[in-house]
C-alpha cells in the first residue's frame, strides 16, 4: 500500500472552516476579543444554498457597543433557534476601517 | 536684488549647505547615508549631494541667473553621525516641491537617485528614507483597490491570507501549471501565485496559461464555496502586451493579476495601478531585482523606500521577506516599512529604521506579503509578525507536502487559522506555538504530516544589513 494520502477536498466556510467546531468555551474567547478590541459584534445567517452571497441576512441589527458576551451569546442562540438550518456567523465589525476585524460560522446549517 | 554672473567652480557647501533652514510641510525630505572621499568635509559631500540631486552643475552656469534658483533648489538642513560607524553620516535634505512632477514616483527617483549615485566625491551613497509630503502623495493614486476593499472582494477576514508560488516555476505545460493551481486552492489557499519568472515562454505562452489557470480557480470556487484567486503575471515586454493580457484576465473573470515593479519600471507599474483601478481588478506587485539594490548597508536605496514608493505608484500587495524564511530581512526593519505599507500614519522611529514621519492621509494600505522558505512551523512567528493585513505563501512548504499540494495547502491552512483561534484567545502565539500547532494536528493528519516533514527547519543567517544602532 502506498503511504500517500487522499485529500479530498472539503466546502468551507472561511476562517475557521478548516478547524473542528468550536466548542462554547472556544466561542467565548472569539467574541471576549472582538469586544476588547473595541468592535460591535454582529450576527449574520443565510441559507446554505447561498453562502457565497456578499450579503447575509442580519440577525436583528448590529450589536453596537455591546460589552455583554453572555449577551451575544444568547442573541446567537435566539438566532440559531429562529432560522435552524441555517449558517449563522459573527462578525467583529469594525467601523473604524470599514471592515470586518473577526468573523466566522457558528452553527452550520444544512 | 539681482545678482552677477560669476564664471567658475564654486564650493557646493556655500549654496546648498543651509543648517538655518526649517523644512516645509510641502518639502519632500530625504535622509541618505553618505561616504566621502577621504579628506573631502562633510558639508561638502552632503551639499555636493543636495545639488547634484536637484539644481546644481560642476561650474556656475549663465542661465541659472534667468531664474530663482534659490526657490528650486535642494539644501542639506542637518547631518548626523551614523552610529558606530565612522566614515559615514546621515545628510538630510529638503526638495521644494516644485522640482517634482505630480503623480510621478518615476520623476522623484530619476532626481533623487539619479547621477548623483555616480558622484566621485562619494565612495558610497544610500537613499535610506523619503518623507513625501502630503501635497504630492494626493497627486497620486496609490493601492488600485486597498487592504479594505480586497477583503471585501475577497470575502476573507480576521485572518492572514494564505497564498504559494506554483512550482516548478519554469518548465510545466499550461495544462500541468493548472491542475497545481487547482491543488492548491481547493486543498484550502487563496491565492496561488505565478512565479516572477513566468511571463510567457515558449513551453507555455500566456493566454494557454491564463485559460487553464482561470478554469482552475472557477472550479476550486466551486467546490470549496470560497473565493479563490490566482495572480496572473501580467509582467510584459511592452506596455502594449502588459495591458493585453490583463485585458485578457479580466475577459476571464479573474480577480488579481500581478505585476514586477522594479524590473518592469514604475512608469509601467504606476500605469498598470490605474487600469486596474478602473478595471476592478487586484494587482499583486513582486519585487525581482530589489536585493540589488537593497542589500548594501551602504550603498543603493533602502527597500523602506522603495516600498513607499510602491504604495505610491500603486499596488494592493507586495512582497515584503518573511523575517524568518530563507531572504534577507531583521524583524525590526521589516515591522518598520510594513507599517509604511499598510498605517495611515507611521511616526519616526530609529529603531524600526523610519527617519521621519510620514502621513500617509487617504491612501489606501497594501497587503504585507511574507514569501520564501517558509513552512508550517514557521507559522506562529509569522502570524505574530505580520498581524492579518498579509498574504503567507508557502512554496515548498505546500508542493512539498508527501500527499502533494492539496493536502500541503490544508496543512497550512488548518496551522494559521490554529494560530489565530489561539491568538484571540489570549495565547503567545510565538512562545506556544509548538503546544498550538501540535493540538491543531490531533484533528488534522495534513498538518501531522507537514510538522513531520519540515521538523522546525530554520534559516539561521546573520541579516547582511542591519540597523544602525
Amino acid at each position: 500500500m502506498s503511504t500517500v494520502g487522499d485529500y479530498q477536498t472539503v466546502a468551507t466556510l472561511e476562517t475557521f472552516g478548516f478547524l473542528p467546531p468550536l466548542t462554547q468555551d472556544e466561542i467565548y474567547d472569539q467574541i471576549a476579543y472582538i469586544i476588547a478590541q473595541g468592535w460591535s459584534p454582529l450576527i449574520e445567517h443565510v441559507h446554505p444554498s447561498r453562502s457565497m452571497a456578499t450579503y447575509w441576512s442580519y440577525w436583528k441589527l448590529p450589536f453596537f457597543g455591546e460589552k455583554d458576551l453572555g449577551v451575544i451569546v444568547s442573541e446567537l442562540e435566539a438566532c440559531h433557534r429562529a432560522y435552524p438550518d441555517h449558517h449563522v456567523r459573527l462578525v467583529g465589525y469594525d467601523a473604524y476601517t470599514q471592515s470586518q476585524g473577526s468573523c466566522f460560522v457558528v452553527f452550520e446549517g444544512r | 536684488m539681482s545678482k552677477k554672473y560669476d564664471a567658475g567652480v564654486k564650493e557646493y557647501r556655500d549654496t546648498y549647505w543651509t543648517p538655518d533652514y526649517v523644512p516645509l510641510d510641502t518639502d519632500l525630505l530625504a535622509c541618505f547615508k553618505c561616504t566621502g572621499q577621504e579628506g573631502v568635509p562633510r558639508e561638502e559631500v552632503a551639499a555636493a549631494v543636495a545639488a547634484e540631486s536637484s539644481t546644481g552643475t560642476w561650474s556656475t552656469v549663465w542661465s541659472e541667473l534667468l531664474t530663482d534658483l534659490d526657490f528650486y533648489k535642494g539644501r542639506c538642513y542637518r547631518i548626523e553621525d551614523v552610529p558606530g560607524d565612522k566614515e559615514a553620516f546621515y545628510a538630510f535634505i529638503a526638495y521644494p516641491l516644485d522640482l517634482l512632477e505630480e503623480g510621478s514616483i518615476t520623476n522623484v527617483l530619476t532626481s533623487l537617485v539619479g547621477n548623483v549615485f555616480g558622484f566621485k566625491a562619494l565612495r558610497h551613497l544610500r537613499l535610506e528614507d523619503i518623507r513625501f509630503p502630503m501635497a504630492f502623495i494626493k497627486t497620486c493614486m496609490g493601492p488600485p483597490n486597498g487592504i479594505v476593499v480586497e477583503r471585501d472582494r475577497m470575502n476573507k477576514y480576521g485572518r492572514p491570507l494564505l497564498g504559494c508560488t506554483i512550482k516548478p516555476k519554469l518548465g510545466l505545460s499550461g495544462k500541468n501549471y493548472g491542475r497545481v493551481v487547482y491543488e492548491c486552492l481547493r486543498g484550502g489557499l487563496d491565492f496561488t501565485k505565478d512565479d516572477e519568472n513566468i511571463n510567457s515562454q515558449p513551453f507555455q505562452r500566456w493566454q494557454n496559461r491564463f485559460e487553464f489557470v482561470a478554469e482552475a480557480v472557477q472550479l476550486a470556487q466551486e467546490e470549496t464555496g470560497e473565493k479563490k484567486g490566482h495572480y496572473l503575471n501580467c509582467t510584459a515586454a511592452t506596455p502594449e502586451e502588459m495591458y493585453e493580457r490583463a485585458e485578457f484576465a479580466k475577459e476571464l473573470g479573474q480577480p488579481i493579476i500581478m505585476h514586477d515593479y522594479i524590473t518592469g519600471g514604475f512608469t509601467a507599474n504606476t500605469g498598470l495601478a490605474k487600469w486596474c483601478r478602473k478595471n476592478g481588478m487586484l494587482l499583486h506587485i513582486h519585487r525581482a531585482m530589489h536585493a540589488v539594490i537593497d542589500r548594501h548597508p551602504k550603498h543603493g536605496i533602502h527597500f523602506r523606500v522603495l516600498a513607499k514608493c510602491l504604495r505610491l505608484s500603486g499596488g494592493d500587495q507586495l512582497h515584503t521577506g518573511t523575517v524568518v524564511g530563507k531572504l534577507e530581512g531583521d524583524r525590526q526593519t521589516t515591522l518598520g516599512y510594513i507599517d509604511q505599507l499598510r498605517e495611515s500614519f507611521v511616526p519616526e522611529d530609529r529603531t524600526r529604521g523610519n527617519f521621519f514621519d510620514q502621513d500617509w492621509g487617504s491612501m489606501g494600505g497594501v497587503f504585507a506579503v511574507a514569501s520564501g522558505g517558509i513552512h508550517v512551523w514557521h507559522m506562529p512567528a509569522l502570524v505574530a509578525i505580520f498581524g492579518d493585513d498579509s498574504v503567507l505563501q508557502f512554496g515548498g512548504g505546500t508542493h512539498g507536502h508527501p500527499w502533494g499540494s492539496a493536502a500541503g495547502a490544508a496543512a497550512n491552512r488548518v496551522a494559521l487559522e490554529a494560530c489565530v483561534k489561539a491568538r484571540n484567545a489570549g495565547r503567545e502565539i510565538e512562545k506556544e506555538g509548538r503546544d498550538i500547532l501540535t493540538e491543531a494536528a490531533k484533528h488534522s493528519p495534513e498538518l501531522a504530516i507537514a510538522l513531520e516533514t519540515w521538523k522546525e527547519i530554520k534559516f539561521e543567517f546573520d541579516t547582511v544589513d542591519k540597523l544602525d544602532v
